[in-house]
């Protein structure tokens, strides 16, 4: 085990992958000699040259659609996306191309495309620097679509995604690339939990907490602060939100009864609508009380002196938590 | 000598300012540019061009045919296209890959297409006709212009292995208006990708007149990425083929991107689905009618004395049949069980989509055993 941040591990993660398979090429805005805005591929021209570390002219577009021309040429591009605000101009290459090739084709043509995101808010950037996007591609057949939440998690899942013959977009919560974690480098992937595979954080047995991204971490403070009132939450990173995996947040659901799902991204037809109903699908009659939404709000991303308004905190988490548990909460007393 | 040019005409649709070999009346013209690169041409291959040419003309009819008759969704006619199509297409080498847009019926043919190939996409069968592997051409493309950055990344492929491959893709006039045709000249550029870009200026996308996606020759745009390009006579298949010739050439050679715009008309509809009497008018129709590229080649070959009857005789065969056959093949199209939705969504398991493959399952297992 090396303690590493997450940015390190996602560069440790790319650097491994572009040894193990010479296929592996990376795509994208100021990736080279500058090693990428987050710095995250330092170092790879160096290690793989300009061939393989492509740094490319500005338009997301043509990034990624020369990624699927080298993909059917049997390459597994990387592809950087700058911030998460700008994948938008790609977004027709990405659920029109990269998503159906392999359908279309059926099975000829394999796109093993993997398209990084940095990803979300909380770190006061300016416009189009925090949004959360992930409802888009989770939308979109065809696509996988991982979100990390730690420096192993970074590590493991974006080797996965590389190796995978699908492709996956990759998002990487920016607000945590500098966080630390014991990462294992020298563990071989065959040994790993598969991609899709949701992870129970934190054991509990009075309600669930279901998250991903740097979204994990506020949850595990709800965890925390909730333990001190005696209550137990069990805390879910769903890691991978296509597909997801039912079977983890079932029996979860089981056990506890009670439901709260939180993510950054606004909550209009967001990941949380899916996963509550996926819920009530498939476990209704365990259900103690109604499953809840922590969301953003349905607004644009507000300038950064607000975003912590935007974001769910730590009580906004208890509060719905107090809610699915029937405790007083600020709609106590509301006629809702 | 690098065939380059920079046009400089008023207008976007000038079509002196293109490059030709055969005049509209057949007359064969010296061209200083071209006619080296279609010297060793002699009569029996532009027999088998003409040839070519009648065929597609046949296959495209039978498509139009067969939409009319409920068998296809749809149909993208290419009719006066030939030349275009046939004279670029047949300079392709095997082993270079072809990234077309939907209108590519006679590139696929001159690729190798088997007879329901033309169909099984617009029939609804499949997202794709063809076998992209054996023909060496990506499906037909109908977002325009996707398919420019997907062959400048397949370049980039091959000019990193150094392999003696050029990657070729086709588009429309409309589609250079597209930020992807603009960005893929860019890359192309930037990294110098072993890449021919054809644009087949048939004047029209749907309704919109090409001036209003260019106020100058589209083959002028290319030099500014720093592109050679060529604006070629595109109902002149001599031309048509001299010109792809030299792009491909070009881009072997290790000298980086082409691009050849080839002036020709689309003489039907955008599609079965479209209505060209509502925005153009039968004199524009009429003065392209006398521009005939099958026509054109007629001519040449039959002041020069090479038409013979037992050619014209073996062609109207050979079309007769790739038109039966193609028919045929339509026809006895089976379309696959309602499970097939499910298949090739991804390469590897996926369990959202598994599951939903199992309640469908039950779902139909539930009918059988049902009266
Ligand atoms: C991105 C996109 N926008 C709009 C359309 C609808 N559409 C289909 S063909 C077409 C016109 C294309 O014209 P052009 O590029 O000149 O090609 P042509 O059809 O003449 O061969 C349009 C607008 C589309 N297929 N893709």
């Amino acid at each position: 085990m090396t303690e590493v941040t997450l940015g390190k591990a996602l560069g440790a993660g790319l650097r491994q992958a572009m040894r193990d398979d010479d296929k592996v090429v990376l795509l994208g805005e100021d990736i080279g000699k500058l090693g990428g805005v987050f710095r995250i591929t330092d170092g790879l021209l160096e290690e793989f040259g300009a061939a393989r570390v492509i740094d490319t002219p500005l338009a997301e577009s043509g990034i990624v659609g020369m990624a699927v021309g080298l993909a059917f040429r049997g390459y597994r591009p990387v592809v950087e996306i700058q911030f998460d605000g700008f994948v938008y101009p790609a977004f027709d290459q990405i659920v029109a191309q990269v998503a159906k090739l392999h359908y279309r084709t059926q099975g000829r043509v394999k796109m093993p495309i993997t398209i990084r995101i940095p990803w979300a808010g909380g770190i006061g950037a300016a416009e189009h620097h925090s949004e959360s996007p992930e409802a888009y591609f989770v939308h979109t057949a065809g696509l996988r679509v991982v979100a990390v939440s730690n420096p192993e998690d970074a590590y493991r899942s974006l080797r996965q995604a590389i190796a995978s013959d699908d492709p996956v977009v990759f998002f990487e919560p920016k607000r945590l690339y500098h966080h630390k974690g014991d990462v294992d480098l020298e563990g071989s992937l065959a040994d790993a939990p598969p991609m899709g595979l949701a992870r129970v954080v934190r054991p509990g047995t009075d309600a669930t907490l279901i998250t991903y991204g740097a979204m994990v971490t506020t949850a595990l403070q709800a965890a925390d602060a909730a333990e001190d009132e005696g209550i137990s939450l069990e805390v879910i990173d769903l890691r991978s939100l296509s597909p997801v995996d039912y079977d983890s947040v079932a029996a979860s659901v089981r056990k506890t009864g009670r439901v709260v799902v939180a993510h950054e991204a606004s909550r209009e037809a967001g990941v949380a609508a899916e996963v509550i109903a996926s819920i009530t699908e498939r476990c209704f009659e365990y259900l103690e009380s109604a499953p809840l939404r922590v969301t953003g709000h349905d607004i644009p991303y507000p300038p950064a002196k607000l975003e912590k308004y935007h974001l769910p905190d730590l009580d906004r988490l208890l509060d719905a938590v107090d809610r699915v548990l029937d405790r007083p909460n600020s709609l106590t007393g509301a006629d809702v | 000598m690098s065939p380059q040019i920079t046009p400089i005409a008023d207008t976007a649709q000038d079509l002196e300012l293109a490059e030709r070999i055969l005049a509209p009346d057949g007359s064969r013209r010296a061209n200083s540019r071209l006619d080296p690169f279609v010297a060793d041409v002699d009569a029996a291959q532009l027999r088998s061009l003409h040839r070519d040419m009648i065929i597609l003309r046949r296959i495209d009819a039978e498509g139009v045919a067969l939409q009319r008759q409920g068998q296809l969704g749809l149909w993208a006619p290419c009719q006066g296209q030939e030349a275009t199509q046939i004279g670029t297409a047949r300079a392709i080498a095997p082993q270079d890959y072809v990234f077309p847009s939907y209108r590519e019926t006679g590139v696929i043919y001159a690729r190798g297409a088997e007879p329901g190939d033309y169909v099984r996409m617009w029939r609804g069968e499949e997202g794709a006709g063809h076998d992209p592997e054996t023909l060496r051409v990506a499906p037909l493309q109908i977002i325009i212009g996707a398919q420019t950055l997907h062959a400048v990344g397949y370049a980039l492929g091959i000019r990193h292995e150094g392999a003696d491959e050029v990657a070729v893709t086709y588009f429309g006039d409309g589609a250079t208006s597209q930020g992807d045709v603009n960005e893929a000249m860019i890359f192309a550029s930037s990294y110098q990708a072993p890449v021919v870009f054809v644009c087949q200026n048939n004047h029209w996308a749907i309704s919109e007149p090409v001036a209003l996606q260019s106020q100058y020759p589209i083959a002028g745009r290319a030099p500014g990425f720093g592109i050679p390009s060529l604006r070629v006579d595109g109902n002149d298949v001599l031309a048509c083929m001299a010109a792809m010739r030299w792009a491909l050439d070009h881009a072997r050679a290790g000298r980086g991107p082409a691009y050849i715009e080839a002036v020709t008309y689309r003489m039907g509809p955008h599609t079965t689905a479209d209505d060209p009497t509502r925005y153009r008018d039968e004199a524009e129709l009429e003065s392209w009618r006398r521009r005939d590229p099958i026509a054109r080649l007629e001519e040449y070959l039959r002041a020069a004395g090479e038409l013979t009857e037992e050619h014209i005789s073996e062609t109207q065969a050979a079309a007769d049949l790739v038109a039966k056959e193609m028919r045929a093949a339509c026809l006895g199209m089976e379309t696959r069980a309602p499970m097939a939705v499910f298949d090739g969504v991804y390469a590897e398991p996926h369990t959202g989509l598994d599951r939903q493959r199992g309640e469908y399952a039950a779902y139909l297992a539930s009918f059988e055993g049902a009266a």
